[in-house]
């Protein structure tokens, strides 16, 4: 081993070297691929609407028109959008926060008749398209009087979502229950444990539903379009789709727009890269 | 330890009473996923299949019609043909590109190289961008005459087509829309990637292994099961495309239907045209398919998913 290690040496400290040049190259040019498509946002969204149509196109906008970020919220409710989208975030993410941890607290720590059936149910339901129920759930709450209104966004939070639920029971299932055990000797409620024990420790769990829930209720788009009419409910992306009908020609400003739909979900990509992409390599790994 | 290999109990008569309070709580815990199983997914699957059985437009009262919206939509109607064409040819395309782009971004990610976390920064940021935006600046891109890829074509003296108001461009046009976001699953293929033992690289070496047999013999084995796990939640999520069609073909669906995912369809009906019936129809048709393929996929597995796992049992 020691010999297969030594003897070729120096030879492949030059293939190393060759490697990393090879290597840097295809990742610049790849990230040029994905890179280009938003500075080209980006760019166009500092443009004035002589300069938005120039051909050739100008690759640096001079002057860059910084106000087109101001003039979106005077052209469209845009910071109404904002607020409203914010509100929506977080009502799920409350009604995800107290469901998601009860119910995965049920299967993950105690013992009833049915738990494993009922937990593949669930595991079911994953794989059945949720379009299927779009049109009865829209007539519910229409039958309710609830159309134009945020329950249909927020109500189904309160019930937990299924995958959430597998991701926080896998990793409360990795508590060790002797805590458990230890508790309930000192005469504490399974509540006080769930509520003192095992939610404190599950905290990088409840992290990811955070921040998964952010990004879904922040990008969905065919849901707030079925259950809103009224413009001043109107999400982010919703919003920018009007816009885009409304005034087909603005491309700076509606590039502006996008700029500053994709600004949040960028900033906690930012600050939870690691929960991120390792919480994506554990959805990975157990499926 | 004890705890952990503590049995389910089995019938409720079996249980001791301290072992019902337990189940009670437990069945009390889980009691928010009972409700929102019964009243957000199977009382409205159930409806909606009583409804596809019915001609309603949500005011008055459903009139039942047996078989008569199944019978017109195989029968007679040209826009279900069309949208089953469309996003199949969409499947087809699209899921091989992300999964081979997938991999071999996630292969390229995988070097031991300094600043590589930028570079995986990067590539992941597509995947982030709205689905709604990133349309938006998809079309803005594909614009015929003053969008960045006409331009860049023209440098090279190519006449770029015109993209989204061609209907033989359109579908093109939204597969290259959906692949710059495959960063999303290059994250995941790499999480793969970086799960396979160095020994069985190293072992390769001294065989003198060259770089492609060890891939093909040792990362696509041991990548197997992502692989599958990336297919089946890509092949539900395909059939489901909605917005990036909304957005970039419009929601009739763009010129000629060519961008009429099933999807869109089942949006136009139900939401647009208030066919409550016909929609639901369509969605239980949808459903059944891909719960069909997904069977398929699933049966297939055993074919070609490697598990480390079930190799040393049966061993």
């Amino acid at each position: 081993m020691t010999i297969t290690r030594h003897l070729p040496r120096f030879g492949l400290r030059g293939l190393q070297r060759f490697n990393n040049v090879s290597g840097y190259t295809v990742l610049m040019v790849l990230s040029a691929l994905f890179m280009i498509p938003l500075y080209w946002m980006f760019s166009t969204a500092l443009k004035s609407p002589q300069q938005t149509f120039a051909i050739p196109p100008e690759w640096v906008p001079a002057p860059a028109q910084w106000d087109n970020f101001a003039k979106v919220f005077d052209e469209v409710p845009f910071g109404r959008f904002y607020l409203n989208t914010f509100f929506l975030v977080f009502a799920n993410i409350a009604g995800h926060l107290v469901s998601v941890t009860l119910v995965a607290y049920g299967f993950a720590r105690l013992r009833f008749p049915g738990r494993n059936v009922l937990f593949l149910v669930m595991l079911s339901t994953l794989m059945i398209p949720y379009q299927v129920t779009l049109v009865p759930r829209f007539i519910m709450f229409s039958k309710l009087g609830m159309i134009n209104s945020y329950w249909p966004l927020i109500l189904p939070a309160f019930t937990g979502s299924p995958f959430l639920i597998f991701l926080v029971r896998q990793y409360m299932m990795s508590i060790p229950f002797d805590l458990d055990e230890a508790a309930y000797i000192d005469g504490a409620s399974r509540f006080a444990v769930f509520w003192r024990i095992i939610l404190p420790l599950a905290r990088p769990a409840l992290m990811l539903v955070v921040v998964f829930t952010f990004i879904d209720v922040w990008n969905d788009f065919l849901q707030p379009l079925i259950y809103l009419n009224d413009p001043d409910m109107f999400t982010v992306s919703l919003g920018l789709s009007f816009f885009q009908g409304a005034r087909e020609t603005n491309w700076n400003l509606l590039m502006a727009g996008s700029v500053l739909a994709m600004v949040p979900p960028l900033i906690l990509f930012f600050f939870a890269q690691k929960q991120l992409i390792g919480g994506i390599s554990v959805e990975g790994l157990k499926g | 330890m004890s705890a952990l290999a503590r049995r389910l109990p089995r019938a409720w008569t079996q249980l001791s009473p301290s072992e019902r309070r337990e189940a009670l709580a437990g069945y009390l815990f889980i009691s928010p996923w009972i409700i929102g199983f019964i009243v957000f997914f199977l009382g409205p699957i159930l409806a909606s299949f009583a409804l596809s059985f019915t001609r309603w437009n949500i005011v008055g009262t459903p009139q039942w019609v047996g078989l008569d919206n199944y019978e017109r939509i195989f029968t007679q109607d040209p826009f279900f043909r069309k949208a089953v064409t469309v996003t199949l040819k969409y499947a087809a395309f699209y899921l091989p590109l992300e999964v081979i782009f997938g991999i071999l971004i996630a292969v390229v990610l995988n070097q031991k190289l300094r600043g590589i976390g930028v570079f995986r920064t990067m590539y992941y940021m597509p995947y982030i961008v709205p689905k709604v935006a990133s349309s938006l600046v998809w079309v803005w891109v594909l614009n015929p005459r003053y969008g960045l890829l006409n331009t860049m074509l023209g440098w090279l003296g190519v006449n770029g087509p015109s993209w989204l108001s061609d209907p033989d461009w359109v579908l093109p046009s939204i597969i290259m829309m959906s692949l710059w976001g495959v960063g999303g699953s290059a994250v995941i293929y790499l999480a793969g990637l970086q799960n396979i033992p160095n020994q069985l690289y190293e072992a390769a070496s001294v065989d003198g292994a060259n770089r492609l047999q060890k891939f093909v013999r040792i990362t696509l084995p041991m990548l197997s099961p992502t692989i599958f796990f990336q297919l089946v939640l890509g092949l539900i999520g395909t059939f489901q495309t909605f917005t990036p069609a909304f957005i970039a073909a419009g929601r009739s669906g763009g010129p000629l239907q060519s961008g009429l995912f099933y999807m869109l369809y089942i949006y136009n009906r139900s939401f647009e045209s208030m066919r409550m019936g016909y929609g639901s129809a369509l969605a239980w048709i949808l459903t059944v398919f891909i719960m069909i393929i997904t069977l398929l996929v699933f049966r297939s597995s055993k074919y070609w998913v490697y598990y480390e796992a079930e190799r040393k049992r049966t061993k």
